[in-house]
């Protein structure tokens, strides 16, 4: 069986679009006629100038392991061109403390926090074997018999392509942590509404 | 084969993925338009990822060799 076929007429905003682009005839605006070539050249041009897709990467874990991920994607797409954008939140921000801080917080349970597992890039564990330390000691030893860059110099790598980082103002305040704790080259702290807002505007979404 | 007039050269021999793309997008980013960069590496899937890495910044990839364990790039700046 067969379905009838509509003859097709430009979809409005198109129809207005070509009409806008000079030299186009009104026949054509409706639908009539062949497209000009003005009208291509003109669309050409407009997908030329679209950006590539943004990558945001929610990193929301301290661990190691993931940390070590994040940052492996974060650097390789800056590196490829692609905006990327890094939300830090809960243990996720951890990370972006300055290494040399030993404790942070201001009142006794923030402190005590930062002492029970300490902050800084340098300082990440393992969720899994972390055997007081043995665990990243020897991924740390792998690593450099095997040429793998550690979290800090892929963190440093990324900041020099670009990639922006976003501390969780919640995460800053419930933790206590200070714009002075946080790595130099830090971002303005945001909230969810503007991962959101990136979200369903089209970025690729990770969260890790 | 004509010798090439190659502008930089990244030395990645040795380092691990994401190293080898890192530091050549870093290396070519100062770069003119048209600047051609050779990336020496030993990373054997650093062949699948240049071959991406110059379809997706849109650099292109003039020449790839392989010399015993050393692969060998020549990239043309976009």
């Amino acid at each position: 069986m067969t379905l009838p076929v509509e003859p097709t007429k430009p979809f409005a905003p198109i129809a207005e679009a070509i009409a806008d682009v000079e030299g186009v005839d009104p026949e054509v605006a409706a639908g009539e006629g062949s497209v000009p070539e003005a009208f291509v050249q003109a669309l050409a041009e407009e997908r030329d100038e679209v950006k590539p897709r943004e990558l945001v990467i929610i990193c929301y874990s301290g661990d190691l392991e993931k940390t070590w991920a994040s940052l492996i994607l974060a650097s390789t797409a800056a590196a490829s061109g692609v905006p990327t954008k890094m939300f830090l939140t809960f243990w996720g921000l951890q990370t972006f403390v300055k290494d040399e801080k030993r404790i942070t917080g201001r009142n006794w349970m923030q402190r005590m926090l930062s002492f029970m597992q300490r902050p800084g890039i340098s300082h990440r564990k393992l969720s899994k074997m972390n055997f007081l330390g043995m665990g990243p000691w020897m991924m740390g030893r792998l690593a450099k018999q095997y040429g793998v860059a550690k979290p800090k110099e892929l963190l440093e790598a990324a900041q020099a392509l670009g990639v922006e980082l976003m501390p969780c103002q919640m995460t800053m305040d419930m933790f206590g942590l200070t714009r002075d704790d946080m790595i130099d080259g830090m971002g303005e702290p945001v909230g969810a509404a503007t991962v959101v807002e990136l979200l369903s505007n089209g970025a690729a979404p990770l969260f890790i | 084969m004509a010798v090439l007039d190659i502008a930089t050269t990244v030395d990645a021999r040795g380092l691990s993925c994401p190293m080898p793309i890192v530091k050549t997008a870093q290396a070519v980013k100062p770069l003119p338009s048209g600047a051609l960069v050779e990336v020496l590496a030993t990373d054997p899937g650093s062949t699948k990822d240049f071959v991406a890495w110059c379809r997706q910044t849109g650099n292109e990839l003039v020449e790839q060799s392989v010399d015993g364990a050393v692969y060998r790039f020549v990239i043309r700046r976009k």
